[in-house]
């Protein structure tokens, strides 16, 4: 055992899910989660694809939900603030357990005023729609945070948002 | 003109409430999810089961989710209903179907031509003559298809529910609206739809 898998960020996240039996992952790729998106296509565990916008990938999470599969949509910050309308009147309205994971872009660093602009919505976003959310920042959180979303939402039906903050991913460098 | 165009202006104008009927009573275990306004309430109106999903609101998302279900659901042929206006705000999803190439995927689209529900607004795809089944094709999903008429509708929902997928088919249909409406509960309807298909007991 090299120990990789359960010292990274991405490696604690993949195995919660995993023992969550959260085997789908949809998303539209982040630099970020790069490493991520990696192990779980690596892994036969998971179905894992992309898919062309982030609404996309939500329809396609709640329907492998309401068929029995659980899923996670993984996404940047820009790719959240596509949703509001398909959370509102899908994910909440129908009270699915979407569990998200959106790399935040946008602060600590941010070089993309764009970017920086985005990021301000997501928050007041999700608190609109009553969407139970958390920033993860810590490596020695992760486990505990990503494990009890998942169970929460699950029993709960209800979504919920997990947000990688660049404290924990080291998010994207400023191009020197 | 490609064989596709020549077929997109052959193909009789149908209609919607009636071809929903003709297709659901061809229906066992299949699931079907009804996309927004007129597509779902045609799809209540031709009979309740406890199979189908009536998506209420996200415009665009019924074949994402028909396709959703057909992964968690490997051995049950799940069909999306979706209107033209809705596909044309989710094109992409086209090449997500053909990449993952579900075999018991049929996606069923009423081109009217029109955003018939906001007041039959004509689509930029309309207007521009833009042949949809030929950007199925595109996509990758060979199986795609305009039904000519009534007869050959029966015949493709036929064969699409019996052969490996994915499959999709186009019908023109006239301007009428819906017959009726759906009962607005979407707690209900997603419950209701997960017995239905045994993901809840
Ligand atoms: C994102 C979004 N934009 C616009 C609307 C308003 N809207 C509701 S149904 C509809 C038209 C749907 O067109 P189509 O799928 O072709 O069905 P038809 O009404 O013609 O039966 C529109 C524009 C909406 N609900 N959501």
């Amino acid at each position: 055992m090299d120990g990789t898998p359960s010292v990274t960020w991405h490696g604690i996240v993949a195995a919660t899910l995993r023992q969550n039996d959260v085997r789908l992952v949809t998303y539209v790729p982040d630099r970020v989660l790069t490493p991520l998106i990696a192990a779980v296509e690596a892994d036969p565990f998971f179905t894992a694809f992309p898919t062309t916008r982030e609404e996309e990938a939500v329809g396609i999470v709640t329907g492998a939900w309401m068929g029995g599969m659980r899923g996670i949509v993984l996404m940047q910050t820009s790719g959240f603030a596509t949703l509001p309308n398909a959370l509102a009147s899908l994910a909440c309205a129908c009270q699915i357990p979407l569990v998200m994971m959106v790399s935040e872009r946008g602060t600590l660093g941010e070089f993309n005023l764009g970017q920086a602009m985005v990021c301000r919505t997501m928050r007041p976003v999700l608190d609109a729609l009553g969407i139970e959310h958390h920033t993860i920042t810590r490596l020695d959180e992760t486990e505990f945070i990503v494990d009890r979303t998942i169970r929460q939402a699950v029993a709960t039906q209800a979504p919920a948002c997990l947000i990688l903050s660049p404290l924990l991913t080291g998010g994207k460098r400023f191009p020197a | 003109m490609s064989p596709a165009m020549d077929a997109l202006h052959n193909a009789q104008v149908m209609n919607r409430a009636a071809l929903t009927r003709r297709l659901v009573a061809k229906l066992t275990d299949q699931a079907v999810i009804g996309g927004i306004g007129n597509t779902n309430f045609d799809l209540w109106a031709a009979g309740r089961r406890p199979e189908n999903f009536y998506m209420l609101g996200s415009m665009g998302l019924a074949v994402p989710i028909a396709l959703g279900v057909a992964i968690a659901q490997p051995k049950r042929t799940v069909i999306a209903l979706e209107g033209d206006g809705s596909l044309l705000m989710q094109l992409g999803c086209l090449s997500t179907v053909a990449a993952r190439g579900p075999r018991n995927l049929v996606i069923v689209v009423w081109d009217n031509g029109i955003y018939q529900i906001t007041g039959g607004q004509r689509t930029p795809a309309a207007a521009a003559r833009t042949d949809l089944v030929a950007i199925a094709r595109a996509s990758g999903i060979a199986e795609s298809h305009w039904a000519a008429d009534e007869a050959e509708f029966e015949a493709l929902a036929e064969r699409a529910l019996g052969a490996p997928g994915p499959w999709f088919i186009a019908a023109r249909i006239d301007d009428k609206p819906a017959v009726t409406q759906t009962e607005r509960d979407p707690v209900r309807i997603r419950d209701a739809f997960m017995r239905g298909i045994g993901s809840r007991g």
